[in-house]
């Protein structure tokens, strides 16, 4: 880990500048809402990437629930975690790039709505990790998550099967939908970018829980071996 | 700077913003663990 670390870090820094400048200098303006667009290149990668971080957490819940691994809880807090933060972007860009152009901030339409509550209930499950006490919050922690989860493909298909402010998909949205080549090239490498820089946070996230978890043992047993001390 | 640029240059900033964000909250959570881990050995 401590020779691929820096390898991947320095190749995820490249990664994320040559991204910048696909989304600022190479894709090209669109005609209608003009450079503000390009909130675009930041804000469907880092979606995608939250909802991806979400599956992992998923994953790994179902992980903890059948096996009881410290691994799988571990990677289960690190992806929320990582998730959180991309999600957070997410309902931030969002509504600076709605501001100029449907003039409102916000409107409580399915999308927007959604991913709102995405956002809580991930933010509810962190808070449950870091203040319940009590040796079942993992196992708590990974119901909430199987449940959470659940959001995910609602926020996905509320564009589908509602009618929203927010614009209808631009992968398989029907006729008249789709992206100029130059645009997809800008959004494969943010999103290449972005998911390599949370797969980084991920990682960094994954070894320092399990450290946590480590030192928390050693002062549980350190605690342990003074209370025998003490009684003999 | 047009009105839109302004908006554009808003979403990337606070887009970095959170991303420094976070990793200034691992930074200090790394550097706790590890006098937690100095503290433990030294006991």
């Amino acid at each position: 880990m401590k020779k691929t670390f820096p390898i991947f870090a320095i190749a995820t820094l490249g990664l994320l500048s040559y991204a910048l400048y696909q989304a600022l200098v190479v894709a090209p303006t669109e005609v209608t809402m003009g450079n503000v667009q390009r909130i675009f290149y930041y804000h469907l990668p880092s979606a995608w990437v939250a909802f991806a971080m979400f599956f992992v957490n998923f994953l790994a819940s179902i992980w903890y629930l059948a096996k009881r691994t410290a691994g799988s809880d571990a990677l289960a807090l690190a992806s929320a975690e990582v998730g959180v933060v991309f999600c957070t972007i997410v309902l931030l860009t969002g509504p600076i790039w709605a501001r100029p152009v449907w003039g409102i901030w916000w409107t409580w339409d399915a999308r927007l709505t959604s991913t709102l509550v995405l956002w809580l209930i991930y933010v509810a499950y962190l808070m449950l990790r870091r203040f319940a006490s009590g040796g079942q919050t993992p196992v708590l922690a990974a119901a909430l998550a199987i449940f959470g989860f659940v959001d995910v493909p609602i926020v996905y298909l509320s564009i589908r099967f509602f009618r929203t402010q927010h614009p209808q998909p631009v992968i398989g949205g029907g006729p008249g939908s789709g992206l100029d080549p130059r645009m997809w090239t800008a959004v494969l490498w943010n999103l290449a970018a972005f998911a390599a820089y949370g797969s980084l946070l991920v990682w960094t996230r994954y070894h320092m829980a399990m450290v946590e978890r480590q030192v928390e043992e050693a002062h549980a047993q350190r605690a342990l071996e003074s209370d025998e001390g003490a009684d003999q | 700077m047009t009105n839109g640029d302004k908006f554009l240059f808003a979403a990337y900033v606070v887009t970095w913003a959170v991303h420094i964000g976070y990793l200034l909250y691992l930074t200090g959570r790394a550097r706790r663990l590890r006098s937690e881990i100095r503290d433990l050995e030294r006991k």
